[in-house]
């Protein structure tokens, strides 16, 4: 058994290959505490750690009354560039995301469980592959598992994506007028989770509730993988305990002591100012600055780096990722990215930018099908706000040496028809 | 015909998904609808009180007339929006989704 207050939790016995069925049996042998797997998930506090951060209880509850062939759908997509915690956890535990898929299986009542991972993560998708058949030769009862593999793409990994993904083979959200929405496989109402959630109801099904909220806080109770990049000597996915100073994070992947900014939650999340990173790392903190933990990454932007720079390759990246379904979404976010550039190379016409920036965001947000062009305004109005200093800047008399110098921090794939240097 | 009383909100929703862009429903229901400058409907989502039959009947012309058949009017007795059938697979409403 796992004890209470070490770590990691859900790294527990790592090593270079993952566990198999019989390492990971003897590594998180249950306590035999549970006696009623809905309430101990209730009382656990656990929130979803695919991004929104929603209670799972209430997901389970919702889908728990309603009737017919239910799924449970496990998202190990990682959409986000910057991101590997969901890969990471595949690739160490796949068994302990299973268990817990099964665990919510049983408690909605759903008879298939489908696990998503990204088609161009080839030893990911060997792995759990390995972890289905080694479950399937021992004829654990239970609901049968199926691997799916839609190919990679930032919204491939949202929730309505990925549903009619496996309902039709097409990675595109849905619209989904009024909140609460059931989705459905076919017929089947389906609840989708992210894997780490997953592996988290595991360990609450095999502890129990107290067991999990003695880390992380009261109101974000558990630990978090994230996945540290940017700026750090040592980029990696670390387990932390919720509420750990994000300091003490950084100093543990080795990053710059005193950056310029942190991204928090991922590309459509926001950032937090150099001097704020004593902050600890959870909901309740951060979102005194209207942040999230998200999807668990930390990128480290240095002192030397310029902001908008980044933020334009972001947005860029993002507008290009839209599924291109809604006018809003379709139109507006390669504005926001041609906006960034005119920013980026400053002068009169920035401060025009500027302006216009402000007013797409509002004209933008909330009127996609799905919340992908939301995350993208968020992150423009942070970057907006935090690099104001570095615009001022730019507006005055150009691009800045940062900007110049070609060097970058934040991961975005290669464009095909990447922007040539902005500037001669 | 009776007295038809009118209590209750509506909000119009559009479906970005459906919608082209045209903007026709700008010029069925001007009072709601705006548009932003791609041509795409920007629709307030404050509920409307039925009360205003203008509005209400805007709206319903807006609704047939898309041509898309991407807008929909939706009635509220409660402030907070119901759920529809999503409208890429038009399903039989089931009790369940009714209960939502
Ligand atoms: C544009 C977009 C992309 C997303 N990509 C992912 C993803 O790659 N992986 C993931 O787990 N959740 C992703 N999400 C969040 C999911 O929609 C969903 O909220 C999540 O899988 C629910 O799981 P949770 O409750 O366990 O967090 C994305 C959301 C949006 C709006
Ligand atoms: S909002 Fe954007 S990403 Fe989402 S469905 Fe519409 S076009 Fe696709
Ligand atoms: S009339 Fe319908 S399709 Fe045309 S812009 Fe309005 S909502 Fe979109």
């Amino acid at each position: 058994m796992i004890q209470a207050h070490t770590l990691p939790r859900l790294f527990a016995g790592a090593t270079n290959k993952p566990l198999s069925l019989t390492e990971h049996e003897r590594m998180f042998e249950p306590s035999g505490d549970v006696s009623n797997l809905l309430e101990e998930l209730d009382a656990s506090g656990l929130v979803g750690r695919g991004g929104a951060g929603f209670p799972t209880t209430r997901k389970v509850d919702l889908l728990r009354h309603q009737r017919g062939h239910k799924y449970v759908v496990v998202n190990g997509m990682e959409g986000e560039p910057a991101a590997h915690k969901d890969n990471r956890l595949l690739s160490t535990n796949p068994h302990l995301v299973l268990d817990g898929a099964e665990m919510l299986a049983q408690m909605i009542g759903a008879s298939r469980i489908a696990i998503c991972v990204a088609r161009d993560n080839p030893t990911v998708v060997n792995h759990v592959e390995r972890a289905i058949h080694e479950r399937a030769r021992r004829n654990l009862r239970g609901p049968g598992i199926d691997l799916h593999t839609p190919p990679w793409r930032y919204v491939a990994g949202e929730e309505s994506a990925l549903v009619h993904w496996l309902d039709d083979n097409e990675s595109l959200p849905q619209y989904r007028p009024g909140r609460p929405h059931i989705l459905r496989i076919g017929r089947g109402p389906t609840l989708v989770d992210n894997a780490e959630t997953c592996a988290n109801v595991g360990l609450i099904g095999r502890y129990g509730a107290q067991w999990f909220r003695s880390l992380g806080t009261s109101e974000h109770p558990g630990t978090a993988v994230v996945s540290v990049t940017g700026a750090v000597a040592r980029p990696n996915v670390l387990e932390v305990n919720l509420g750990t100073p994000l300091t003490n994070i950084l100093a543990t992947a080795g990053a710059d002591t005193s950056p310029q900014a942190v991204l928090l939650g991922g590309y459509g999340g926001a950032w937090l100012r150099g001097d704020q990173i004593n902050t600890p790392y959870c909901n309740e903190s951060l979102s005194e600055f209207k942040l999230s933990v998200g999807a668990g990454i930390i990128a480290v932007l240095p002192r030397q780096a310029c902001g908008v720079a980044e933020a334009h390759r972001v947005v860029r990246w993002m507008a290009h990722e839209s599924a291109r379904q809604c006018g809003p979404c379709a139109f507006g976010l390669p504005a926001l990215a041609d906006d960034l550039l005119t920013v980026v190379r400053g002068g009169r016409d920035g401060v025009a930018a500027i302006a216009r920036l402000q007013d797409r965001c509002g004209v933008i947000e909330g009127r996609g099908a799905c919340r992908h062009p939301d995350g993208v305004v968020r992150f423009v109005r942070s970057s907006i706000e935090v690099f104001a200093h570095d615009i001022d800047d730019h507006l005055r008399g150009g691009p800045c040496a940062g900007a110049r110098s070609n060097q970058r921090f934040l991961t975005v794939p290669a464009l095909e028809h990447e922007e040539e240097l902005i500037w001669e | 015909m009776g007295v038809i009383r009118r209590t209750g909100m509506f909000i119009l929703q559009v479906n970005p998904i459906l919608c082209d862009g045209f903007g026709h429903c700008a010029e069925l229901a001007p009072e709601l609808v705006h548009l932003d400058e791609w041509g795409y409907p920007i629709i307030s989502q404050e509920p409307v009180p039925m009360a205003d039959i203008g509005a209400y009947q805007s709206a319903r012309y807006a609704e047939r007339g898309c041509p898309r058949q991407a807008l929909h009017v939706t009635k509220m007795s409660a402030p907070a929006p119901v759920s529809n059938v999503p409208l890429t697979r038009a399903r039989p409403v089931s009790r369940e989704r009714r209960t939502l």
